[in-house]
């Protein structure tokens, strides 16, 4: 098994998470494909990181865990609002701004 | 093994702290002290936090014009001339932006919804409006936001770039949903941003990582280093570099990365609509500007076309969209998207005074947006029945007149819009010459062809909302429909510190041109 097994599975999961982001309607679970980008992110600079013999990799992965928890507390604080104000999390029913 | 405690520079790192520092003492502010003392204990921590940061910068410049800059936290933070300039512009933007939010109308309403957790309609709300709840939360919110910007320009690795980029974002989307009037629109314009900008920031990231399993360091001056090396990983550094300026494209509101763009600009409460369309640009032109001058440029003949393909079109499309829209925050939108790309003309002409006429551009830029998004935020309906001052009156129409009766105010506007139009004498002009010219000395001539072109269809839109305002009576309902509003002032201060920093950028340029051209020396 060699490490560019690793690397393959990071874009895998970044493209599924990208692709979620693209097709899915439920902001919860857009929001769900980008945190699946940021942990593909994770994989690859932990590979890079064993590759290399260098350990920034594994602490920038640390960071990007605190960052995605950050994220998460503003993301979901503006889903429920806009949840609770329409129920409903679908990003197709928010078009009230157009152009 | 015995731990070594680094040596931290914390001078260097003085306008950073300030800012974030305030941000803390904000959080506790909200927490402990008495409701009627909040807003103007926030009121003056902004001030002296912001005026404090311009202090430390002019301080931190002689040290900086004497040794060319110093690397803080082993390389994380670059405090070098660009570095010094962009925290100074951001601090002085930021100031003046923070100054519209600050203020509130006769009546003792801000921009901000009494309780932004509360549905909009419900009993609650209802509730929190008649006790005279304040959101004053946005200060602690927009000093963590303008700490983050002025750790952007000055990232030294990146991991720190993505780290100032979330910690500027987070509070940016809480602030877009957080307005008084139209809450539905403010709501939803708080889950695009969200959802688009995180997206952006997972590219960046997922760039990052390429970009480090090339150069197997995250530092600038490793990847520089091995960037200039030909090595056969080049594709994964070619893929990374693209995937990081697709995210920092994302926060200029480049095409094809703008669609937020109108949608926030138009959704967020006024004054954090110029807040954040003067700042955040600033910052993350900062940001692009020590990639691709610093980090990239062995890669110039792979990324240079791309780059000047955004730039053309972000131009045009700015410019198109612009004319046929509506609503004057939305037009102002679009404006600000060709004038990202105006900006881009500089950054991609990769010569000296590419750097300098970019920060130049960046400056005035910034000061009009700021008043001009003031204005705006001034400018409100009155109710049909019960002569009550409502929501701001953004639909175009709604402006035919105000010259007539609003004269000054109106002037100012007008002004702003000339400047963003680039008529001579205005600070807009100065930064659309500098930037044409460096990129005719980066033998761009064409770029800078398209640019004037552009910037030729742009005066149309610009001049039809000038005639609306002088020249053509209130139209179809009493003129009273629209009214500018009493405040406590703030907000006109505001005004005339953009009024006056436009009008000089304009008439007297060239001291700060020869300043920013000394200043614009990056650490290799």
């Amino acid at each position: 098994m060699t490490l560019a097994n690793y690397l393959v599975l990071a874009s895998i999961l970044f493209t599924i998470g990208a692709t979620t982001v693209l097709v899915r309607r439920n902001a919860i679970i857009v929001f769900l494909g980008i945190e699946l980008m940021l942990n593909s992110a994770n994989l690859a600079f932990v590979t890079f990181a064993r590759m290399h013999g260098d350990l920034t990799g594994q602490v920038v992965a640390f960071f990007v865990m605190v960052v995605a928890a950050a994220e998460v507390v503003v993301g979901l604080a503006i889903i429920v609002a806009i949840y609770r104000t329409r129920r409903s999390a679908s990003v197709d029913d928010v078009n009230l701004l157009k152009s | 093994m015995s731990f070594v405690a680094p040596e931290v520079q914390w001078a260097a790192l003085a306008p950073i702290i300030l800012v974030l520092g305030a941000g803390v003492v904000g959080v506790l502010v909200d927490a402990f002290a008495p409701r009627a003392a909040r807003r103007p204990v926030h009121i003056g921590l902004t001030v002296v936090s912001l005026a404090g940061a311009l202090v430390a910068v002019a301080l931190l410049w002689r040290d900086v014009r004497a040794d060319g800059g110093v690397e803080v936290l082993g390389g994380s933070v670059l405090v070098d001339g660009p570095t010094l300039v962009l925290q100074g512009v951001i601090a002085l933007v930021g100031l003046v932006g923070l100054l519209v939010v600050a203020d509130r109308t006769d009546s003792h309403e801000d921009a901000f919804a009494p309780s932004a957790a509360a549905v909009p309609g419900s009993d609650y709300e209802e509730l929190a409006r008649r006790k005279g709840l304040t959101t004053t939360e946005v200060f602690p919110l927009a000093l963590f936001a303008l700490g983050g910007m002025m750790i952007f320009p000055a990232a030294g690795n990146l991991l720190t770039l993505f780290i100032a980029l979330e910690v500027l974002s987070l509070p940016l989307y809480l602030l877009t949903g957080t307005a008084r009037r139209r809450r539905l629109l403010s709501q939803e314009a708080s889950m695009k941003y969200f959802l688009l900008g995180a997206f952006a920031s997972a590219f960046l990231l997922f760039g990052a990582a390429l970009v480090y399993g090339f150069a197997g360091s995250v530092r600038y001056a490793d990847i520089a280093r091995a960037v200039s090396v030909p090595s056969d990983l080049d594709p994964l550094l070619v893929a990374g570099s693209v995937l990081i300026l697709v995210g920092l494209l994302f926060k200029v509101g480049a095409v094809p990365f703008h669609s937020w763009t109108p949608d926030v600009y138009q959704g967020a409460p006024t004054p954090i609509t110029g807040f954040m369309a003067a700042v955040t640009k600033i910052a993350a032109f900062g940001a692009i500007l020590r990639l691709v001058y610093v980090v990239l440029p062995a890669l110039e003949w792979d990324l240079m076309p791309a780059l000047w393909g955004v730039a053309v079109v972000t131009m045009l499309v700015g410019t198109v969209v612009a004319i046929v829209q509506t609503d004057v925050k939305r037009m102002l939108a679009y404006s600000s998207i060709a004038h990202a790309g105006f900006v881009l003309v500089g950054v991609v002409a990769m010569t000296s005074s590419g750097i300098s006429s970019v920060l130049f551009y960046l400056l005035a830029y910034g000061l009009a947006t700021v008043g001009a998004f003031a204005i705006v935020s001034l400018v409100r309906e009155v109710d049909a029945r019960g002569g009550a001052v409502v929501a701001e009156a953004t639909h175009v129409s709604q402006w035919s007149g105000l010259g007539q009766r609003h004269p000054v105010l109106a002037g100012a506007f007008a002004l702003f819009l000339l400047s963003f139009a680039g008529i001579p004498l205005t600070g807009g002009f100065t930064g659309k010459f500098a930037v044409f010219s460096a990129a005719v000395e980066g033998d761009l001539a064409w770029l800078a062809v398209v640019g004037v072109v552009a910037s030729a269809a742009a005066v149309f839109f610009y001049v039809r909302l000038i005639v609306l305002m002088f020249f053509t009576d209130p139209a179809g309902t009493p003129g009273s429909s629209t009214t500018v509003v009493r405040t406590d002032g703030l907000t006109h201060v505001a005004i005339g510190l953009g009024v006056v920093g436009t009008i000089l950028l304009g008439v007297l340029p060239s001291p700060v041109l020869g300043f920013l051209s000394d200043a614009a020396v990056y650490l290799p």
